[in-house]
C-alpha cells in the first residue's frame, strides 16, 4: 500500500493523522487564551474570539496571583536544587562508572531501587521529618528532599554516560601522572557536557513543575514553585474564569517559552531520557 | 516527577546486560600480589576508598531524604498515630483496611482504571499513528509537529488540571462542541458527574501522554531498517504480519519505555486529580496519591497513609518488573 513511490499518499496520511493530534494538544490552551480575554466575572464561551479583548486581565492576574514573587521563588528553588543535584549526580555517576568504589554495585542497586518509589509514599514521613528539623515553610524544606529524590535518576543517567566513556582515556591520564580529579576535570567532564546539559533540562522541568512537595512542605503559596502557586491561585479565583485563565497562562508562559526556544534539546533530552 | 522515574527504570532493565559485564566491586579485594600478572588492571583500577568521596554526597542525600523516610513509612504503617500524640501499635490493621475499607480499595481500583487512559489509549493510538506514518522525514512539518505534540508533556501537570477543569465546566469547550453538534442533551459539568468524572479525568491523562508516546514511537519506527519491511513483503507478508513480525519487535524498547512511564504516572497520579476533582464527587475519582494526602493532612491517620504509600510502592514494583523483563529478553 504505502510503497516508497506513493510520496503524496504518505504526505496525506501523516497530515490526516498528525494534524488532529496537534489540534488536540493545543486546544485546551487556546480555549484558555480566548477565555482569558473575556470580561472578568462573565461566562465566556469555550472557544471564540471576544469582540472586545480585555488584555488588561493579564495585568490584573499578574497582581492577583502575586506573580513577581512566585517567579522569583521558583527561580530560587531551581537554583537551590538543580546545580547541586546535577553536581552530586555527576560525581556519583563518575565514581560508579570509572573508579572502583568499594561496594559500588550495592550502592548503585540501592539508588536504582529508588526509581520506582512514588513521591506520595514518602510525603507523610517527610512532612514530619522536615517539621522536626524546624524547616517547615522554608525553601530548604523542598530543596533538600527534592535533591534526594532526584538522585536515583541523576546517578543512573550520569553513570550510563561515564560507563560508555573510554576507559583508555582514564588510563592515558593516569600514565601521564594525573590525579583522579585532574583526569575527571580535564578529560571526562568536557566530554560529558551533552549528558550534563540534558540532565540539567530534565531536573529543571522536575523542579519547576513540582507540585506535591511545595504544596505540603511550604504553607505560604508565594514561596512555592510556580506549579504550587497555580494550585493555590485556582482555589482562590476558581469562579473568575477570565482571571483564572489569564493567570494560568502567565504561569505556564515561562515553561512554554523556554521549551519553544530550546525545543530541540528538550525533545532530545526527554526522548533520550526514555531511551538511550 | 514520576515521569523521570518511569523513564529511567526502563533503561535500567535495558542496560542490565551491560552492567552485568562490569567488574564486581562488591567482590573480595584481591591482595596486591595476586595482581602481579595484570599490571594494567592494577594500574588502571585499584580499589580506592577515596573513590567513596565521589559517591558520598549523592548517597547521603538519597539516604536521608528517600531511604530513611521509606523506613519510617514502613514503621508507621504498623501503628495508629495522629501525628501529635503517642503512637499505639496497630498490628496489621492498617494493611487489612486497604482491602476492606471501600474508600481505600476504590482508590486502588481507580488507579488501575486510569491505566486504560494513561497507557492503553496513548500507546495504542501512538502505535497506530506511527505504523501508518512509518517515516517522518526531517523537515519543518516534522519539527513543528514534534514540538506541538510535546507541549502537554512539558507543562506542569497542575496546568493540565486547570486547563481541563475549564474545558469540562458547564460553559466550557467540551459542552460547547456537544451543543454545536446537536448533542446538547448530554452536556453536563463533567467533573462533577458521578458516572463520567473518572473517564473525564482519564482524558486529561490521555492529553498529557498521547503526544509523548506518539513522538517516541515515531522516532523508534523511523530507526527500523526499511529493508526488513521489504524482505517481509517479498516473503508475502501482509500489513498485519509485517506489523507483528517487524514493527512490534523493532519498537520493543520504545514500547517498554512508554508503558512503564505511563503506568507509573497512572498508578502514582496526584497533581491532575488534586487540582481538578480532589477525588470527588464523593469518592468517584479518589486515587492512592490523593487518598494518602487526605489521610495525612485532613484525617491525621498517619499509619493508614503510610500503609497505603508502601502498598502503592509495592504495586508499582510488581507491575513494572514484568514489563522490564520483557524489554530485557534479547
Amino acid at each position: 500500500m504505502n510503497r516508497p513511490g506513493s510520496l503524496r499518499g504518505d504526505r496525506i496520511t501523516r497530515t490526516l493523522l498528525l494534524v488532529p493530534l496537534m489540534v488536540f494538544a493545543v486546544i485546551p490552551l487556546l480555549s484558555m487564551f480566548t477565555a482569558a480575554l473575556a470580561p472578568q466575572g462573565s461566562n465566556p464561551p469555550g472557544l471564540s474570539w471576544p469582540a472586545h479583548p480585555h488584555w488588561g486581565n493579564f495585568a490584573a492576574a499578574w497582581t492577583a496571583a502575586n506573580l513577581s514573587e512566585l517567579f522569583g521563588s521558583s527561580v530560587l528553588l531551581v537554583l537551590g536544587v538543580v546545580p547541586a543535584a546535577v553536581a552530586m549526580a555527576t560525581a556519583a555517576g563518575y565514581g560508579l562508572a570509572q573508579l572502583r568504589v568499594p561496594g559500588g554495585t550495592f550502592i548503585y542497586g540501592l539508588l536504582l531501587a529508588g526509581l520506582t518509589i512514588p513521591y506520595e509514599a514518602l510525603i507523610t514521613p517527610l512532612y514530619y521529618d522536615i517539621k522536626s528539623l524546624g524547616l517547615l515553610g522554608s525553601r530548604l524544606a523542598v530543596v533538600l528532599p527534592l535533591a534526594g529524590l532526584l538522585m536515583p535518576f541523576g546517578v543512573f543517567w550520569m553513570r550510563a554516560h561515564f560507563a560508555s566513556a573510554e576507559i583508555a582515556l582514564t588510563e592515558a591520564g593516569q600514565l601521564d601522572g594525573g590525579t583522579t580529579w585532574q583526569i575527571f576535570r580535564r578529560i571526562h567532564l568536557p566530554l560529558a557536557r551533552p549528558a550534563i546539559s540534558a540532565l540539567t533540562i530534565l531536573f529543571f522541568l522536575a523542579t519547576w513543575n513540582q507540585y506535591l512537595l511545595p504544596l505540603v512542605l511550604i504553607d505560604n503559596p508565594a514561596k512555592r514553585t510556580v506549579a504550587g502557586g497555580l494550585g493555590a491561585f485556582q482555589g482562590q479565583y476558581g469562579t473568575n474564569t477570565a482571571l483564572l485563565c489569564a493567570g494560568s497562562l502567565l504561569i505556564i508562559a515561562p515553561s512554554l517559552v523556554i521549551f519553544l526556544v530550546l525545543q530541540r534539546s528538550f525533545v532530545k533530552a526527554l526522548l533520550h531520557g526514555a531511551i538511550r | 516527577m514520576s515521569r523521570l522515574h518511569a523513564a529511567t527504570s526502563t533503561k535500567t532493565a535495558l542496560r542490565a546486560p551491560v552492567s552485568a559485564a562490569d567488574p564486581v566491586p562488591g567482590g573480595p579485594v584481591p591482595a596486591r600480589g595476586t595482581l602481579a600478572g595484570r599490571p594494567r588492571a592494577r594500574r588502571a583500577r585499584p580499589r580506592q576508598w577515596t573513590a567513596l568521596l565521589w559517591v558520598a554526597p549523592a548517597l547521603l542525600c538519597y539516604a536521608a531524604f528517600v531511604l530513611y523516610p521509606l523506613g519510617q513509612s514502613i514503621q508507621y504503617s504498623f501503628y495508629y498515630w495522629d501525628g501529635i500524640g503517642t503512637a499505639t501499635p496497630a498490628g496489621l490493621a492498617n494493611w487489612q483496611a486497604i482491602f476492606t475499607q471501600p474508600e481505600l480499595l476504590s482508590a486502588l481500583v481507580h488507579a488501575v482504571e486510569l491505566i486504560v487512559f494513561y497507557t492503553l489509549i496513548p500507546v495504542g493510538a501512538g502505535l497506530a499513528a506511527a505504523t501508518l506514518i512509518r517515516e517522518l522525514k526531517p523537515g519543518p512539518f516534522s519539527t513543528v509537529s514534534r514540538t506541538i505534540l510535546f507541549i502537554p508533556q512539558v507543562l506542569p501537570l497542575v496546568a493540565a488540571g486547570v486547563a481541563w477543569t475549564w474545558m469540562y465546566s458547564s460553559g466550557g469547550l467540551v459542552n460547547q462542541i456537544l451543543r454545536a453538534t446537536g448533542l446538547g442533551g448530554i452536556t453536563r459539568a463533567w467533573l462533577g458527574d458521578f458516572t463520567f468524572a473518572l473517564p473525564a479525568v482519564g482524558v486529561i491523562g490521555v492529553w498529557v501522554m498521547l503526544g509523548f508516546c506518539t513522538v517516541l514511537l515515531l522516532s523508534g519506527i523511523g530507526k527500523i531498517d526499511p529493508a526488513l519491511y521489504e524482505a517481509a513483503s517479498l516473503d508475502g507478508a501482509g500489513r498485519l504480519r509485517q506489523f507483528r513480525a517487524v514493527t512490534l519487535p523493532g519498537l520493543r524498547r520504545e514500547l517498554v519505555v512508554c508503558t512503564t512511564f505511563t503506568i507509573v504516572a497512572a498508578l502514582a497520579s496526584f497533581d491532575i486529580i488534586q487540582v481538578s476533582t480532589q477525588g470527588g464527587p464523593g469518592y468517584q475519582t479518589i486515587v492512592p496519591g490523593v487518598e494518602i494526602y487526605r489521610l495525612t493532612f485532613l484525617d491525621q491517620r498517619i499509619g493508614q497513609a503510610s500503609a497505603l504509600g508502601i502498598f502503592l510502592t509495592i504495586v508499582v514494583l510488581l507491575v513494572i518488573w514484568p514489563i522490564q523483563r520483557l524489554g530485557r529478553t534479547d
